[in-house]
């Protein structure tokens, strides 16, 4: 955290370090506006956004009548340009949403006739036989399917630290561990606000809410009530790297009203994911995985892939989708002066964030604020992916520089020397690393690496190993021999 | 370390052995002894050994050294044989890939280095099976880890996983780190089973549990994790017949740390590069006699080919394995097995798979359940028994090991032989 700027009035707070704040704050960080990104967690995101499926949309799948519906496609075409800037994994795999029964033709009809009406380009009805030749490992009972070449996968954590990294670049304070405790208006009713938070109380002309789930409490800190979020729980299973190829594409079932069901996607990095879930739940931070949801996800994923096996999972987890009651993004200003609501962004929200980022800045502007852009985006240099690069890359980088000599995380082939860059980009917890670098995120799940990991993050910044966490608050990792007898 | 000299590598060996546990040094060591001139093993750390280095507690080399030592003590012992007999130890570094016979390591002396090889040794070890591998439920708090994760924080690194630890498994790394923990003043609240039957060795029962008093519930399992950053409780619950929990009689275990102890998995992925058959139960490569893999020059030993309970039985099949190697390096083909072992009543596997009739072999094999006075038997696929052997008690998490000489298989003529344990 830099405290430099709890004394400087600031234009922007933005409330959540998620992907959509990351992306408003990169956004806002190419304009003169003086920018604050405050992040409750200790590291950015750590919340919704860590659990993400990773999937950049075809663009086709949200009606064009929605708000969501108009950011998918416009955010979908935004992430190229964002690749190149700032370098994280990004690939176009294309989709599939396939039908295992005739009933499911007219959602099919529906897909292509929105991607029609949207300008999603290339969306097209595939037949069984063209599927199977394309997706050999699909269940062969099925009758066919909607092809969307526009569809990605993207390294969601990486974008969100190369979003975050270039704002802070261009000039945006970031503040982690930071949760805001209150927002106090300042004296006149257009004079902003003053957000307090436990180290600072930081002065703002205007707060950005995109706090996720937690975006109600936000805004009624503000004195708004109207914003009813519903947290709906998603759990997702990971898939060893073995099943690499088992299929190319992502794979959607046909979609329910409430959800697009449980895919089968093909990870940018390689792995397999199955999921999510989608139970409404009472407790935001609930993030518990369960028995019943890894029996449904493996039966639904089977249903469209039958060779996969539960033997194969590696990972756990669940995510929380923040849902209002019309399933809709809300964005915009609110009755209180100053105040912007970015809430409810559920799927397809990482899709839509640097569209999202884009209509605040307009919101912004159109409040009186100086938005335009008046510089290029700060590139960032992507991480090192030591086992992406060839031979003659590694020969040379290793021949440079010593710590890429030495493998921290066999499963990943994740090297000491992206170890510690990611420790001087700003990771400081083994989740950070985990999720800047894949150290932990394999087979073994970090049985290797977890201990060389906690030692070169405790050389880098000076602490004692007991002094590392796995993110951040009561999450400490190891005691000192002297403490049990105590 | 052992030796700070620059280390001086080769443009070729005639062995290359990835892993310098006892299964990679044993195996070195005997190819040198079957004459091969360079033999290379290539190790991740900064000193050869394996995971015996952070085994600390003694019972290692009854069979193989004839007394018993610590893990370090062991480690020592056949990393100074291997020395001494001229075998080249790379450590801190790494085979990245093979490929008709050129290996690719990374290494923190050379960095990005390839050597041309004669023949290969796989010797890569185990990994643990882990939280998502069982899909233990409930929140992902900091506190979980596995057994020898928290051997190697505690034995190397010299801190401790928490302050009240409950354990998840009865294998040997769960049990010796009861006792390891309880030593070092941390509350043990239990050692969870799943099994209606204990899954380390019966001496670990006696030592690392009863004389420190720790419980041991068997047929129980941990059905939940939960804490929001670091864990706060586990719920276990007793399992039925069909080893599913009976969520009506769970109970809360207040805890701050879970360690699961729940099995190893060979460490497969060059085997998997390589395209080497697989056997799906021991979840290794399958080997012949020699330990040869099913691709020519590739020869495999320790646990990476099963998990072994005892290094001995690991440093007895790394002189197979490296004798093979050695010997392929210098232009001698193993000879052909011509009997293949299935493995049937009682018995989940048979390693090496196969065997010929006309030299003495070493097989081990696991039961599936436990039995006491029964009875192991060679039999033709029609059902002629071709050999038995009296054994007093078998319990899944100890080896049998069976002898079988060219005599034993005297009037055998079949190319397939069955292998079961049954009660007497």
């Amino acid at each position: 955290m830099d405290s430099g700027a709890a004394g400087t009035l600031q234009d922007v707070v933005i409330v959540g370090a998620g992907v959509v704040g990351c992306a408003i704050a990169h956004e806002l960080s190419r304009t003169g506006l003086r920018v604050a990104l405050v992040e409750r967690a200790t590291e950015v995101g750590f919340g919704t956004s860590k659990a993400n499926s990773g999937i950049i949309h075809g663009g086709h799948h949200a009606s064009p009548d929605t708000l969501k519906g108009r950011l998918e496609w416009a955010g979908n075409q935004l992430w190229d340009g964002l690749c190149a800037e700032l370098g994280f994994g990004f690939a176009r795999v294309g989709e599939l949403t396939v039908a295992l029964a005739e009933d499911d033709e007219p959602a099919l009809e529906r897909l292509v006739r929105q991607a029609e009406e949207k300008g999603v380009p290339g969306v097209e009805r595939w037949t069984r036989e063209q599927v199977l030749a394309a997706e050999p490992a699909l269940n062969p009972a099925l009758v066919g399917a909607v092809h969307a070449p526009t569809t990605g996968v993207i390294n969601p954590y990486e974008a969100c630290f190369g979003l975050a990294e270039s704002a802070v670049a261009g000039g945006v304070t970031l503040w982690t561990d930071c949760p805001v405790l209150a927002l106090r208006p300042m004296r006149g009713p257009d004079d902003g606000w003053e957000v307090i938070t436990p180290s600072a109380t930081i002065a703002t002309r205007a707060v950005v809410n995109a706090a996720g789930v937690a975006a109600g409490d936000i805004a009624r800190m503000a004195g708004i009530e109207g914003v009813q979020l519903r947290p709906r729980k998603g759990e997702e299973y990971l898939l060893d790297k073995r099943l690499a190829g088992l299929v190319h594409r992502v794979i959607y079932p046909c979609p329910s009203p409430t959800s697009k069901g449980t895919l089968v996607i093909p990870t940018y990095d390689g792995t397999i994911m199955i999921g999510p879930t989608a139970d409404l739940v009472d407790d935001p931070d609930d993030l518990t995985t369960s028995v019943s949801g890894a029996d449904r996800i493996l039966a639904a994923a089977r249903r469209l892939v039958p060779g996969i096996s539960e033997r194969d999972v590696i990972a756990q987890f669940a995510g929380m989708r923040a849902v209002l009651d019309d399933e809709d993004f809300l964005i915009g200003p609110t009755e209180a002066p100053g105040f912007f609501n970015v809430a409810g962004i559920q799927s397809p929200g990482l899709t839509a964030a640097p569209a999202i980022a884009r209509y605040v800045a307009a919101l912004l502007g159109a409040a009186g604020f100086d938005t335009e852009r008046v510089s290029a985006a700060q590139r960032v240099a992507p991480p090192v992916r030591f086992a992406h690069l060839d031979d003659a890359a590694q020969q040379a980088l290793a021949a440079d520089e010593p710590a890429h000599r030495r493998i921290l995380c066999r499963c990943e082939m994740v090297t000491e020397g992206a170890v510690r860059e990611a420790i001087a980009r700003g990771a400081h917890t083994l989740d950070g690393l985990k999720f800047r670098t894949r150290a932990g995120m394999g087979r073994c799940q970090g049985g290797f690496c977890t201990d060389r990991c906690m030692a070169v993050l405790a050389a880098a910044l000076d602490l004692p190993l007991t002094s590392v966490t796995k993110r951040g608050g009561d999450s400490w990792l190891v005691l000192d021999r002297s403490e049990p007898s105590s | 370390m052992i030796d700070a000299r620059p280390h001086v590598l080769h443009d070729r060996y005639d062995v290359v052995v990835a892993g310098g546990g006892p299964a990679g040094l044993g195996a070195a060591l005997a190819a040198r002894e079957a004459g091969a001139e360079r033999v290379l093993v290539v190790d991740r750390e900064p000193e050869a050994g394996g995971i015996l280095l952070q085994c600390i507690h003694a019972g290692f080399g009854l069979h193989h050294f004839g007394e018993e030592l610590t893990g370090p003590e062991y480690a020592h012992r056949v990393l100074h044989e291997a020395l001494d007999h001229g075998v080249d130890v790379l450590c801190d570094a790494y085979l990245m890939d093979l490929a008709d016979g050129r290996a690719k390591l990374l290494s923190g002396e050379h960095g990005v280095a390839f050597v041309e090889t004669g023949a290969t040794v796989l010797a890569m070890g185990a990994r643990e099976r882990t939280r998502s591998a069982i899909r233990i439920p409930g929140d992902r708090p900091a506190g979980v880890f596995t057994a020898g994760l928290a051997q190697r924080l505690v034995n190397l690194r010299g801190v401790l996983p928490g302050r009240r630890v409950a354990i998840l498994g009865s294998g040997d790394i769960g049990l010796v780190m009861a006792r390891r923990l309880a030593l070092e003043g941390v509350e043990v609240v239990g050692v969870f089973e799943l099994l209606a039957h204990a899954n380390g060795l019966a001496r670990n029962i006696v030592t690392c549990l009863h004389d420190f008093d720790i419980p041991l519930h068997l047929s129980t399992t941990v059905v939940g994790i939960h804490g929001r950053d670091r864990v706060d409780h586990v719920t276990v619950a007793p399992v039925d017949e069909h080893l599913q929990p009976v969520l009506e009689r769970q109970w809360e275990v207040p805890c701050d740390t879970l360690l699961i102890s729940v099995g190893l998995i060979p460490e497969n992925e060059i085997s998997r590069q390589l395209r080497l058959r697989l056997d799906p139960v021991t979840q290794g490569p399958v080997v012949t006699s020699a330990m040869e893999t099913s691709r020519d020059g590739v020869f495999a030993c320790g646990n990476v080919v099963h998990i072994h309970d005892l290094v001995d039985y690991v440093s007895a099949e790394a002189t197979v394995a490296g004798t093979s190697a050695g010997g392929y390096a210098i232009g001698h083909r193993p000879a052909a097995d011509n009997v293949c072992l299935q493995a049937a009543t009682n018995v989940a596997y048979c390693v090496p798979q196969t065997v010929s009739t006309h030299r003495e072999h070493t097989v081990y094999l696991r039961v599936r359940r436990p039995l006491e006075q029964s009875t192991l038997r060679l039999s033709t696929p029609d059902g002629r028994v071709v050999h038995e052997r009296k054994l007093r008690y078998v319990v899944p998490a100890e080896m049998v090991r069976l002898k079988l000489r060219p005599a034993l298989l005297a009037d055998f003529h079949g190319d397939a032989l069955q292998v079961e344990v049954v009660a007497r």
